[in-house]
């Protein structure tokens, strides 16, 4: 690789076009490095033009100004397109809206299918991309019959069997119950840390940017903080300006350390938690 | 909508029988012979016949007859229809008269014929869709008509579209009931009134519901191209289809037994 | 106005090969003015149960019965059972579908057969009480935010002006800006129009927020039944089900396995902090007592 990084937005810029010649902005000259391997939250509202930076990392939207670089290319030149598509997967909010096959091995094999591999390829692939996210015994299942945490993790094994140095997810675990986001999210973590994909989840649970080790807080097209989670949630006023809830564990450290003495700021989980106080307790 | 729920007809069975094993060309290409045969017979003998030789392609396929048989509640009202209309409008040797009714001999015959090649139709076909993954059929189907490509059929779209659309009716289907169900909530009437008040009545579910699948198709459009989608060009398939000698014989042995069919009945 | 349900099953496809148990043998009472939060993972019958509220489903077995009267007697209007008990489905934006957000909303009152001044009325009461302003009436639901449309829709089942009011998940999917609004009109309507509230949820940390009383579903029975502080001292059992519960409910069940004595009915932040400190406070006390502990002559406040 050359001097770049990884993934390079550069003053990106980008205008919907609205009708009538109007235009509407969802990004203004935003800047993000991202290396490889890492694992970064994009946080924000609706509108906050996180999606919108989603899908200018894999070429499915071009910036209006600036350029997007992918393991040094340029997602504005056209012979590019296919290398970052398969090189940058993604996955989309609605489960139910990006499955195409009538089986989940089917609907695993459509992008090895799309890139031309031979069929035994194919065939490895998709068996090795069902294991890892835990779903080859639903191979011959039919979508539909699915939970929504099962059909997520079906859309990631369709875009690992790609074999992709990065994984974009766009709110993977919005319309999901308790036990399908845990499974979202934990198949993604060990994609992570086990594989070495580059993730990059895009969410409005600040629960889930604690997994991160860096994030990104977007609002109306700006990127206004970003950081290690334990920094970027010390700055909750102005977390509580954008209206974004701090997570519940954040909150009470930051209450505590008012009135305790030596007491971490940096505490992200439960388990953070508990350590902290049973070290000052038994100081006592 | 439960309506829906209970058409079995098409339904694909898994299973691991010789039928299951075919290749899907040939079972395609069976049921292409036997709606075409079908259509030349005309004794009952050749029905006969005809109709043992699907009840043996059951008998191998596993599935229980009683299955297939409930496929086709739906349909037979039209059988039935079928058989009165063609049994009483048929000219011929009177048997039995009420009012301007006339029941004729050759209405019968007429009747019983044409209500026996409908169910033949009907069961034949479904022992190749309850035997055949949706997948399969849909690579059949392109297989075969690959070789019109030079003349400008688009057979990877045409199967992409298909596979797509089996893919989205169960979807679909759930969502239309659920939207019924919420404008129902709403006060909404489907049931009664005119005809124009009823098609009115519909325009509550029916914009949703378009509103709905635009949107899908929009997200899966780009979900696919997301994916190196891009047309059939290039693009390799994991599940080649492959002609074994068991398909040779029953394609060859299928093929000369309706022609025979065919032409001695 | 009460919901009562009496020993209700209900099978999916009875009598078929698909038969499946989607409810056995609820039982369980509504009061009237309550507010109460019907939790449960996907699948574990929630979404059916209460679609036997207003008669869209009917029960197997068992009655379901609105202030009294059995929805299965004949002669019951289940038009107008629905109109006192409103019902949001999940993702109710799905089935917008007029031209404008005030066609739309009237669409629920004019079936009921209301017409002229008392229709507007009613529109713009419904559409202000989801703090939707006079501006959206003329503008296409089609062209609105997510949150908004959600807003429109749930307008247009409060148009009917029920006494009931069953939403179905209502927050999934929304941001946590839009989330925190809809919550709080949902708790203003409770309160200012003593509407009864019924709400279907996974979300515990919601759940804690908003209901007086919590009904967890599993595998289409009721699996635990009471005040919020109640259920979420059996952390366990949720756990089991496969419910979360809130972080600060979890945390106390940690402090307390490693020995801290602390209250069991804390939920919130603030209730977490107070009996943190005072935990701290009473050990300090201890041990500056007994005179033990090398820690003590520092103190750990501020």
């Amino acid at each position: 690789m050359g001097q770049r990084s990884f993934i390079e937005v550069e003053k990106v810029s980008y205008s919907y076009p609205k009708g009538q010649g109007q235009e509407e902005a969802a990004l203004t000259e935003v800047d993000l490095t991202i290396a490889e391997g890492e694992f970064v939250a994009v946080l924000g509202h609706n509108g906050s033009g996180k999606s919108t930076l989603a899908k200018h990392l894999n070429g499915l939207l071009l910036p209006s100004v600036g350029d997007v670089w992918i393991a040094d290319m340029n997602t504005h030149e056209e012979e590019n397109f296919w290398k970052i598509r398969q090189m940058v997967g993604m996955v989309f909010q609605n489960p139910d809206n990006q499955i195409v096959a009538t089986t989940v091995e089917e609907d695993v094999a459509f992008g090895p299918e799309n890139l031309g591999l031979k069929q035994h390829v194919i065939r490895e692939r998709v068996d090795e991309a069902l294991g890892i996210v835990g779903m080859s015994e639903y191979a011959k299942a039919a979508p539909h019959n699915l939970s929504g945490g099962q059909k997520q993790r079906v859309a990631i094994a369709g875009v690992i069997a790609m074999r992709p140095k990065c994984l974009v997810l766009d709110e993977p675990t919005a319309m999901l119950d308790p036990i399908g986001r845990q499974e979202v999210l934990d198949t993604v973590q060990m994609l992570n840390e086990t594989e070495g994909i580059t993730v990059i989840l895009i969410t409005h649970f600040m629960d889930e940017a604690v997994r991160a080790k860096r994030v990104v807080v977007m609002d109306e097209g700006r990127i206004v903080l970003q950081g290690p989670p334990a920094d970027v949630f010390q700055k909750m006023e102005l977390l509580r300006k954008l209206r974004l809830d701090v997570p519940p564990i954040v909150e009470l450290a930051a209450r505590l350390r008012s009135r305790l003495r030596e007491f971490p700021g940096d505490l992200l989980t439960v388990d953070e938690m508990v350590t902290a106080l049973c070290q000052l307790r038994s100081g006592i | 909508m439960a309506v829906f729920r209970n058409i079995t007809i098409g339904q694909y069975v898994p299973g691991d029988s010789l039928v299951h094993r075919l290749d899907p060309r040939t079972k395609i290409l069976v049921t292409l012979f036997l709606v075409v045969g079908l259509f030349f017979i005309d004794s009952f003998s050749g029905y006969g016949i005809a109709a043992v030789l699907i009840g043996l392609a059951i008998a191998t396929s596993t599935i229980s007859p009683r299955f297939i048989f409930r496929g086709l509640r739906p349909v037979i009202a039209i059988v039935i229809l079928t058989f009165v209309l063609n049994s009483f409008m048929t000219e011929g040797d009177p048997i039995w008269q009420l009012g301007f009714l006339v029941l004729t001999k050759e209405g019968l015959f007429r009747g019983s014929m044409l209500a026996l090649r409908l169910i033949l139709l009907i069961v034949g076909t479904s022992v190749l869709t309850l035997t055949t993954s949706p997948i399969a059929l849909t690579d059949g189907l392109e297989s075969l008509l690959k070789p019109g490509k030079k003349i400008g059929v688009p057979a990877h779209e045409l199967a992409m579209m298909m596979t797509i659309a089996l893919r989205f009716i169960p979807t679909l289907l759930e969502e239309a009931e659920k939207i019924m169900k919420a404008q129902m909530a709403r006060g909404a009437d489907f049931e009664s009134g005119n005809l124009i008040q009823r098609a009115k009545s519909l325009l509550p579910l029916l914009v949703p519901l378009f509103v709905s699948a635009f949107r899908r198709a929009d997200e899966l459009a780009i979900a696919m191209e997301a994916r190196c989608y891009r047309g059939g060009e290039g693009r390799t398939k994991m599940n080649l289809l492959l002609f074994r000698p068991a398909d040779y014989l029953i394609l060859s042995g299928s093929g000369l037994l309706i022609i025979y069919l065919a032409w001695a009945f | 106005m009460s919901i009562e349900i009496r020993d209700l099953t209900h099978i999916y496809n009875a009598g078929t090969p698909f038969a499946q148990d989607a409810l056995k043998n609820i039982n369980l009472t509504i009061e009237d003015g309550e507010i109460i939060a019907i939790i449960g993972h996907t699948g574990s019958g929630k979404s059916t149960l209460v679609q036997h509220f207003n008669g869209l489903l009917r029960p197997t077995k068992g009655t379901v019965r609105i202030d009294g009267v059995d929805l299965s007697q004949k002669g019951v209007s289940l038009r107008d059972v629905r109109r006192k008990v409103g019902l949001v489905f999940q993702y109710p934006e799905h089935q917008l579908f007029e031209e404008t957000v005030w066609e739309d909303v009237a669409f629920g009152p004019r079936n009921a057969g209301i017409t002229g001044e008392e229709l507007e009325d009613r529109v713009r009461r419904a559409l202000k009480s989801v703090d939707l302003d006079e501006g959206f009436a003329d503008r296409s639901p089609f062209e609105l935010s997510g949150g908004e449309k959600r807003r429109v829709a749930i307008a247009g089942v409060l148009a009917m002006e029920p006494s009931v009011i069953v939403l179905d998940e209502p927050t999934a999917g929304l941001d946590p800006r839009s989330r925190e609004d809809l919550l709080g009109q949902i708790l203003r309507l409770h309160k200012e129009r003593a509407l009864t509230v019924v709400f279907v949820s996974h979300n515990m940390a919601e759940v804690a927020k908003i209901a007086k009383r919590l009904v967890v579903m599993e595998n289409g029975g009721i699996a635990m039944e009471g005040s919020p502080e109640k259920i979420f001292v059996d952390s366990e059992k949720l756990q089991g089900i496969g419910l979360g519960v809130p972080d600060m409910t979890l945390l106390m069940q940690r402090l307390r396995e490693r020995g801290w004595s602390l209250p069991a009915s804390v939920l919130t932040i603030e209730a977490a902090e107070a009996a943190i400190l005072e935990a701290l406070a009473s050990k300090e006390t201890g041990a500056k007592s007994s005179g033990a502990g090398k820690g003590s002559s520092k103190g750990v406040y501020k």
